[in-house]
């Protein structure tokens, strides 16, 4: 009776949400799973248990390479960007320069906006009319001299140009991780590597740097992600295209125009497991540390 | 001081408890709110629609008004979904009619796009109430047969839109030495060709819905309008080569065309600004064109703008029309039927099209109310042999209509007018019934 009042007020207090996730997040998931793995490729059958054939049949479709590969390129590009131009903004600000306070809002700011917003702006500033047409960045970059783009059009490297809304939104909130990952580092350390006889660039790449590794480790996963699933912003900045194609847009348009809900699961499900090659060995990670201390 | 302790947890899991039930209890009964306060008897009717633009709007206020006239024991209430062609409106129905709690009537594409509600069995057919009101008297039967499955109708369309409008700009024509709209592919290419010599854009498009747009008027121009209504009846042949060719026009008259807009808006708009030559795009163009800025760009007919056929298809209309339905399980049928039964009227349709910029879909409106590009359509609608739109829901249901959509928008990228043809094809193959 008494060890259970020390442990059932607890799992009282969080079975609700137990609940809840495990009915409407892995109940679900399960759920999904079983859909894509029937051949239920519109909403009146019954669907029959085909196995992983859908996981494969869907490798045979022109527009899911694209789509993979588009989601690939902004990837890449979103998650090198935000994590460069954070850490650089947070470089900037370590050195501890007037108004740090204003600053380290501003750059915030952006997050505080929806992908939607941001996207719907973005759409303005990134057209792709040239010369007499230009406006936005186009316009801008005409009255400087600069080349102007096609951007998120141009057939190749149109999803860089995507990435760089959400590069732009995020890049603060990384800045703002790095931040309290270089107030992290103990003054000692450096005077101790500064007596050793390191120069600045010295303190940074052997002590400050190896440091901050976490940080970037969680920077990189929160990043991953939600570019993996990035669904909101492409939808914002150019609807429903094949050029802007990405593996949620192609979901949603296979649950909602074709009404092919197995083929929706097994998107679904490559999506998921997407992110969980970022997810989990961090999970392992940081369980395997926790027992360690 | 351990009582307080379980006191407090208690409290705290049954009031988390009730916050999770009070959120799926307030999204559940979305909808069901009566939109008129006081406590009357009325019963309401939820009228589901995608019409929030300028003149759509105003189009179905004016067929509410009628209907709160004649049937003064129901409330009108109106459950419209922003968004262009009905994208989200149709996700959220989609969720509706899963869940079993259809609106009770909701707007739909007339022809195949309904062909998959139909299959689910959602919708009730409405062949009582063409009978009851001699519907078939009144609507063309062409257009009859065309929303017919299996000899049961199960909407009541309400307008009637034109896909093949080829607009242009007159004084960019006259600059580049074209005398008039061109009649045929041929011509409209060589035409094309005269434009890009001058350096304007000859043919303006949008994103790459309107380009599908652009291809169901193609193909209408070089098969003719009987082989072009055959490519949708079962076991359809879209590998012949007469297809081959049609696409191989659709292939060279995309390489004229201008940067890719937005939106079919600024493609038409620089049609009026005269930046660009042509435009193909419905009849819903005219409004934009012609209506005062704010919703329109206040242009004059026939001097900014001008209008013909699309090339090659003279004599048919290719059209599409907004229908209502009849959703199995409606929860006030009764005031759904009072609703078709206006949205069917000579009244509520004279009074709704004129607003939205379209014509009728009965034979018998009253013309004076039609004047400048809507008198020329309503001439051709009574004349015109009928071809049913792909990109509007006519023709194609929608799993089919995905499949044209993503074989049109990998064109794009590939220009490979044989995988064109091909996913073509299988997208026949895999959805003509």
């Amino acid at each position: 009776m008494r060890r259970a009042r020390t442990w059932l007020p607890g799992l009282l207090l969080v079975a609700p949400s137990i609940v809840a996730i495990g009915v409407f997040v892995y109940g679900m998931l399960g759920w999904n799973f079983r859909l894509a793995m029937t051949d239920k490729h519109d909403e009146v059958s019954e669907g029959k248990f085909v196995g992983l054939d859908n996981f494969a049949g869907i490798w045979d479709l022109p527009r899911w390479h694209l789509s993979v590969n588009h989601a690939i390129m902004f990837t890449v590009v979103f998650v090198l960007g935000a994590l460069v131009l954070g850490w650089f903004l947070a470089f900037l600000m370590e050195k501890g320069i007037r108004g740090e306070g204003t600053f380290r809002a501003i750059y915030l700011f952006p997050m505080a906006i929806s992908f939607v917003a941001t996207g719907i702006v973005w759409r303005w500033l990134m057209n792709s009319g040239m010369g007499e047409r230009a406006v936005g960045l186009n316009r801008l970059f005409d009255a400087i001299g600069l080349p102007q783009w096609q951007w998120f059009r141009d057939p190749d490297w149109g999803m860089a140009a995507m990435a760089l809304p959400a590069i732009w939104q995020m890049s603060g909130y990384v800045m703002a991780l790095f931040l309290a990952g270089f107030r992290g580092v103990p003054e000692e350390l450096r005077e101790a590597a500064r007596v050793d006889g390191c120069g600045e660039w010295g303190v940074y790449r052997h002590v400050v740097l190896p440091l901050l590794r976490p940080v970037t480790l969680s920077a990189l996963i929160i990043l991953g992600h939600i570019s993996l699933k990035v669904f909101d912003l492409i939808v914002a900045v150019s609807g429903k295209q094949i050029i802007t194609d990405v593996p949620a847009v192609f979901m949603w348009v296979a649950v909602f125009d074709s009404h092919d809900p197995a083929k929706g699961a097994t998107i679904a499900s490559y999506i998921v497991l997407s992110v969980a090659i970022f997810v989990i060995p961090y999970l392992v990670w940081s369980v395997r540390k926790e027992r360690r201390s | 001081m351990m009582r307080r302790r379980w006191t407090t947890t208690v409290a705290i899991t049954l009031a988390s408890v009730l916050t999770l039930a009070a959120c799926g209890g307030s999204g559940g009964g979305q909808g069901a709110q009566p939109s008129s306060g006081g406590g009357d008897a009325k019963k309401q009717v939820e009228v589901f629609s995608w019409w929030t633009g300028p003149g759509e709007a105003d189009g179905l206020k004016a067929m509410r008004q009628i209907f709160e006239q004649k049937n003064p024991s129901y409330t009108f209430f109106d459950a419209a979904v922003a968004g262009g062609s009905g994208d989200k409106a149709k996700a959220l129905l989609q969720s509706k009619l899963q869940a079993d709690t259809p609106p009770d009537t909701f707007q739909g594409h007339a022809g195949a796009e309904l062909q998959g509600y139909i299959k689910a069995g959602d919708l009730e057919d409405l062949n009582f109430l063409y009978d009851e009101l001699k519907l078939r008297d009144v609507f063309p039967a062409q257009l009859v047969d065309q929303i017919s499955v299996q000899g049961k109708v199960y909407s009541v369309p309400v307008n009637i839109h034109r896909s093949n409008v080829l607009w242009f700009n007159p004084s960019v024509l006259k600059e580049a030495g074209i005398a008039g709209a061109p009649k045929t592919l041929e011509e409209f290419v060589a035409d094309l060709g005269k434009v890009k010599a001058k350096g304007k854009i000859p043919l303006s498009i949008g994103s790459e819905w309107t380009v599908t747009h652009l291809l169901e008027s193609v193909l209408l121009g070089s098969l003719g309008t009987d082989a072009y209504n055959a490519l949708f009846k079962p076991g359809a042949d879209w590998s012949s080569p007469q297809v081959t060719k049609a696409l191989e026009t659709f292939k060279t008259i995309l390489s004229y065309a201008g940067d890719p807009q937005d939106d079919w808006q600024p493609a038409a708009k620089q049609v009026a600004d005269g930046e660009a030559a042509f435009n193909i795009m419905g009849d819903w163009a005219y409004g934009y064109f012609h209506n005062p800025p704010e919703g329109g760009l206040g242009k004059t007919s026939k001097t900014d703008f001008d209008w013909a056929p699309s090339p090659g298809t003279e004599g048919t209309y290719l059209w599409l029309s907004d229908s209502f339905t009849l959703p199995k399980g409606a929860k006030n049928r009764d005031g759904a039927v009072a609703w078709l039964k206006v949205a069917a009227s000579k009244e509520g349709q004279d009074a709704f099209n004129p607003k939205k910029g379209s014509i009728p879909a009965r034979k018998d409106a009253d013309q004076s109310l039609y004047t400048d590009y809507l008198a020329d359509a309503l001439k051709d609608w009574s004349s015109d042999k009928l071809a049913g739109s792909i990109q509007h829901g006519v023709s194609v249901n929608q799993p089919w209509l995905a499949a044209i959509t993503e074989a049109v928008g990998l064109f794009i990228g590939s220009k490979d007018v044989a995988a064109l043809q091909k996913a073509l094809a299988d997208a026949a193959k895999a959805n003509a019934q």
